[in-house]
C-alpha cells in the first residue's frame, strides 16, 4: 500500500514556514516610530516572566476598616479571591501570604521595572477592590435589592441586541425571587446597578423580570465587558483592602538577577545538544526532526507570549518551563519512535519510500496514545488548579468546588505549557515531519538509504 | 545495532531490591530533616531597609550566626522613594522567637553599621499552600488516574488494558519517591517547583510505558499464542533502543541546564534540575523493568487462579 506522493517543494515550504514562525515568535515584529515601539507580533522578550526569573512587585494589603472583626476564614476567603483575580489576568505566578494576627495579606506578583505599559500601582489598587455588585431600588444605594455571590450566580461578557458590549448576569434562586419581586413593584421606575460605590447604570424597568437574568449594557469595549464579568465571577472581598503605597516594593528575581540570561543560554545549548544527537543518530531523519522541534518550540513560545499584539501574555515561570521541557521530551520521543521504525523497515529489506511510509504508519499508534495520555494529565491539571470559570475549570467545577477554590497558578501554568506543547508536537512531530521527510526523499541527490537509517548497499 | 536479549521478568526482582534499598536509606535520611520552603511550612518574613551596597552572601553569613533554621534572603526596592530593603524569609512556624529577632536585628546593625539597617516590616505568615491544596491535588491525582485507566483500558483492550494501566500507575509511585528522595539526599529545598518536577517525571514515565504497551499490543496480534511473559519480554527488548535514545537525549538536555547554571552560579536552579535529572532516569528504568514485569506477574496470577 502506497500513500499519495508528496511533492518536492513541500519540504521547502514547510521549512520556510517553520523558520518564519520561529523567527517571529522568538524576536517579534516591531517598528519604531520615533521613540514609541509599535508591536505587530510579540516576541519572546514580550513574555511576562515569573517573579523567580525577572522579579516583581510586593504589596502589603490591610483591611480599610480596622474596627470590624475579621476572622481567619475571612482572610482565607480574601486570599482565594485575590488569587482568582490574578489568574484571570493571566498572572499565574504569584505568592499570597496571609498574616492572620496582623490582618495583613502580602501579595507578590511578577513585573519588571522596564515594563512601561503596566501600571503596578493601579494593578495593586484593583486587586484590593471589594468588587461587590449590587442592584438597588431607583438610585438609592441604601435600598438594596440583591447583592453579591449569594444572589448572583455568574456573569458572562456578550453583546446586546444593538450590537453593543454587555455583561449577562445569571441570578441564583434567591436572587431571582428578590429581583422579580422588586421589578414588579418598580415598573416605570429605575433600578440602579452599582460596582462598589460607583453606579454603573440605572435602566428603567418596563416589565417585571422573572427569568432570573439581567444584563448590563453600554460597556466601552469587549475587554471592559470581560474584565467586569471576571470581576463579578471572582467574587467580592469580605472587606475592601487598601495598600500602603510606601510599602509597595520592587523585588529582585528570587533566582538571582542574572537568571533570565543564564536560562536563555542554557536552553539554547540544551536545544542544540538535542538536535545534534538526533542528527548524529538519525542523519536526515534527525535533521527533519530538529526542524520539527524548532517549530514545536516556536509554537509554544507564540502561545505563551500571545503572539498577536492584542493578546495578553501568559506568565512564564520555572514550572511553565518544566512543561515546555516535558513537551519537548515527548516531541523528541515522537521523532525517535518514527526514526527507529524506519530503521526497522530497512532491515526488513524495504525501499526508501516503503520504509518511510510504513515507519510513520507503524509508529503512529504509540505516539498518539502517549500524547493523548499526557493531554489528559494536562487538562486535569488546568481544570483542577485554574480558575473555576475557565474552560477546563467548568468541566471539573462540580467536583472541585467541594474543596474550596484553591487556585495554584504555578501548576496551572505547567498544565498550559504542557498542553500547547503536546498539541504542537502532534502538528509538527507527526504531520510536518512526515511531509518534510517524504518530500525531501524525492530529491535525487538525497535518495541514499543510509541517510534515512538504512544500509548503503541496500 | 545489536539486538537486546534481557530477561526483564528476572531482572524485576533485582531492580525492585535496588529501589527498596534507596527508599529505606531515603526514609532514614528524612528523619534528619526534610527541607520545606516557606510556601509549605509558613514562617516569618522580616525585612530591613538599608543604604549603600550589601552582598547577599554577607547577609546570609550574618543571619546564619543567629538563626539555626533554614531561610532565604531576597532584595527589593520600594516603588516610591527608592528605599532599598532585604527580606529574610525564615521557614517554620516557630522559626524565630522575639528574642531571636532582637538578636538578629542587633547582629545585622553591628555587622553593617555603615548601611543604616532599620527594621522595615515583620510578618508571621501561614503556609500559602494549605491543606485544601493537598486535598485538591489528591483529587486531581485520582481523576487523572481514572481517566488514564479508562483511556488505556479502551485503547489496549485487546491485551487487557485496565490491568496494564494499573501496573503502569504503580510504577509511577517509584518515580515520585525517587524525585523526593533525591531532594532529601542532596538537602534540596522542596518548593512549588518540586511539584512541577514530579508532574514532568510522571508524564514522561507514563509516555514511556505506553510506548512499551503499544509494542506488546502489536506483537500480540502477530503472536496470538505466545506466553505473556515472553511476549512482554520480546516487546520491551524491541523498544529498548528507542527508550535509551530518548532518555539519553532528554537527560543530556537537563544535564546541560545543570552544568550551564552551575557555571554561571545560578544555584537556585538546583532544586529544579537535579531531581528532574534523576527522575527522568528512574522513569525510563521503571517503564522497562517495573511496569511490564509487574503486569506479567498480575496476568500469570490471574491465569493460575482461573
Amino acid at each position: 500500500m502506497r500513500t499519495k506522493p508528496i511533492g518536492k517543494p513541500v519540504f521547502f515550504i514547510v521549512f520556510i514556514l517553520i523558520l518564519a514562525l520561529a523567527f517571529t515568535a522568538f524576536f517579534g515584529v516591531e517598528n519604531y516610530k520615533g521613540d514609541t515601539r509599535e508591536i505587530y507580533l510579540k516576541g519572546a522578550k514580550d513574555i511576562r516572566w515569573g517573579i523567580d526569573i525577572r522579579g516583581g512587585v510586593e504589596a502589603v494589603f490591610s483591611p480599610d476598616k480596622q474596627d470590624v472583626e475579621i476572622t481567619a476564614e475571612d482572610m482565607d476567603a480574601a486570599k482565594a479571591i485575590i488569587e482568582t483575580r490574578m489568574v484571570n489576568k493571566n498572572i499565574t505566578d504569584y505568592e499570597v501570604y496571609t498574616d492572620a494576627n496582623n490582618h495583613q495579606i502580602i501579595v507578590r506578583f511578577p513585573w519588571a521595572a522596564e515594563e512601561s505599559n503596566f501600571d503596578a500601582a493601579a494593578a495593586v489598587q484593583e486587586l484590593g477592590e471589594t468588587a461587590l455588585l449590587t442592584f438597588c431600588r431607583e438610585q438609592d444605594k441604601e435600598q438594596v435589592i440583591l447583592s453579591g455571590a449569594a444572589d448572583i450566580k455568574s456573569a458572562e461578557p456578550g453583546m446586546d441586541e444593538n450590537g453593543g458590549y454587555a455583561v449577562y448576569l445569571n441570578f441564583t434562586d434567591a436572587g431571582k425571587s428578590k429581583f422579580s419581586k422588586a421589578t414588579a413593584e418598580l415598573v416605570g421606575k429605575t433600578v440602579s446597578i452599582w460596582m462598589d460605590d460607583v453606579m454603573i447604570q440605572a435602566p428603567t424597568v418596563n416589565t417585571a423580570i422573572t427569568t432570573g437574568e439581567a444584563y448590563i449594557t453600554g460597556m466601552e469595549s469587549a475587554d471592559a465587558a470581560k474584565a467586569l464579568a471576571d470581576k463579578i465571577n471572582a467574587g467580592a472581598l469580605p472587606f475592601a483592602l487598601t495598600v500602603d503605597d510606601s510599602k509597595l516594593q520592587v523585588i529582585s528575581p528570587t533566582l538571582g538577577s542574572d537568571a533570565l540570561r543564564v536560562m536563555v543560554i542554557a536552553g539554547s545549548i540544551a536545544f542544540g545538544v538535542v538536535c545534534l544527537l538526533m542528527i548524529l543518530r538519525y542523519r536526515l531523519n534527525g535533521f527533519v526532526a530538529a526542524i520539527a522541534l524548532l517549530g514545536q518550540l516556536a509554537g509554544s513560545i507564540a502561545c505563551i507570549s500571545g503572539y498577536f499584539s492584542s493578546a495578553e501574555s501568559f506568565t512564564l515561570t520555572i514550572p511553565g518551563i518544566a512543561g515546555i521541557i516535558l513537551s519537548i521530551g515527548v516531541g523528541v520521543d515522537c521523532n525517535v519512535i518514527a526514526a527507529e521504525r524506519i530503521r526497522d523497515e530497512f532491515k526488513k529489506g524495504k525501499t526508501i519510500d516503503g520504509a518511510i511510509d510504513s515507519g510513520f504508519k507503524n509508529s503512529l499508534s504509540a505516539i498518539v496514545d502517549g500524547n493523548v495520555t499526557i493531554v489528559i494529565v494536562s487538562i486535569v491539571l488546568m481544570g483542577a488548579f485554574g480558575t473555576p470559570d475557565s474552560l477546563f475549570g467548568k468541566i471539573f467545577s462540580p467536583l472541585m468546588s467541594l474543596f474550596g477554590t484553591s487556585i495554584t497558578g504555578t501548576i496551572y501554568s505547567f498544565g498550559y505549557t504542557l498542553l500547547i506543547g503536546v498539541i504542537f508536537n502532534l502538528i509538527m512531530g507527526v504531520l510536518a515531519s512526515k511531509w518534510m521527510l517524504k518530500s525531501v526523499s524525492r530529491l535525487k541527490f538525497l535518495r541514499k538509504p543510509w541517510l534515512y537509517g538504512g544500509n548503503n548497499n541496500a | 545495532m545489536r539486538e537486546f536479549k534481557i530477561d526483564f521478568n528476572k531482572a524485576f526482582k533485582w531492580v525492585v531490591l535496588v529501589y527498596a534499598v534507596i527508599f529505606i536509606a531515603g526514609t532514614v535520611f528524612s528523619f534528619f530533616g526534610v527541607n520545606l520552603d516557606i510556601n509549605f511550612s509558613g514562617g516569618t518574613k522580616i525585612s530591613y531597609s538599608y543604604t549603600g551596597d550589601i552582598a547577599d552572601k554577607d547577609i546570609e553569613d550574618t543571619v546564619k550566626t543567629v538563626i539555626k533554621s533554614p531561610f532565604t534572603v531576597s532584595k527589593s526596592t520600594a516603588l516610591a522613594g527608592n528605599t532599598q530593603t532585604f527580606e529574610i524569609a525564615l521557614v517554620g512556624k516557630d522559626a524565630v522567637s522575639a528574642e531571636d529577632q532582637k538578636n538578629l536585628s542587633g547582629e545585622l546593625e553591628k555587622k553593617f553599621k555603615d548601611n543604616k539597617i532599620v527594621l522595615y516590616n515583620s510578618n508571621s505568615v501561614s503556609p500559602t499552600v494549605a491543606g485544601s491544596f493537598f486535598l485538591k491535588a489528591l483529587v486531581a491525582v485520582v481523576i487523572t488516574s481514572i481517566l488514564v485507566v479508562i483511556y488505556v483500558g479502551f485503547r489496549f483492550r485487546k491485551i487487557g488494558g485496565v490491568s496494564a494501566a494499573l501496573t503502569a500507575l504503580c510504577a509511577l509511585v517509584f518515580d515520585v519517591l525517587i524525585a523526593f528522595f533525591t531532594c532529601v539526599f542532596f538537602g534540596l529545598q522542596i518548593d512549588l517547583n518540586f511539584m512541577a518536577v514530579v508532574l514532568t517525571i510522571l508524564g514522561y514515565s507514563l509516555n514511556d510505558t505506553i510506548v512499551i504497551y503499544d509494542r506488546v499490543r502489536e506483537n500480540r496480534k502477530l503472536n496470538p499464542d505466545m506466553e505473556i511473559g515472553d511476549l512482554v519480554n520480546m516487546s520491551v527488548n524491541k523498544v529498548m533502543i528507542r527508550n535509551i535514545v530518548t532518555t539519553v537525549t532528554t537527560f543530556l538536555a537537563v544535564a546541560t541546564i545543570i552544568v550551564v547554571s552551575e557555571i554561571y552560579g545560578l544555584t537556585t536552579l538546583r532544586t529544579f534540575a537535579i531531581p528532574m535529572a534523576f527522575g527522568l532516569v528512574s522513569g525510563a528504568v521503571t517503564s522497562l523493568f517495573v511496569s511490564g514485569p509487574l503486569w506479567v506477574i498480575w496476568k500469570r496470577y490471574k491465569a493460575k487462579k482461573a
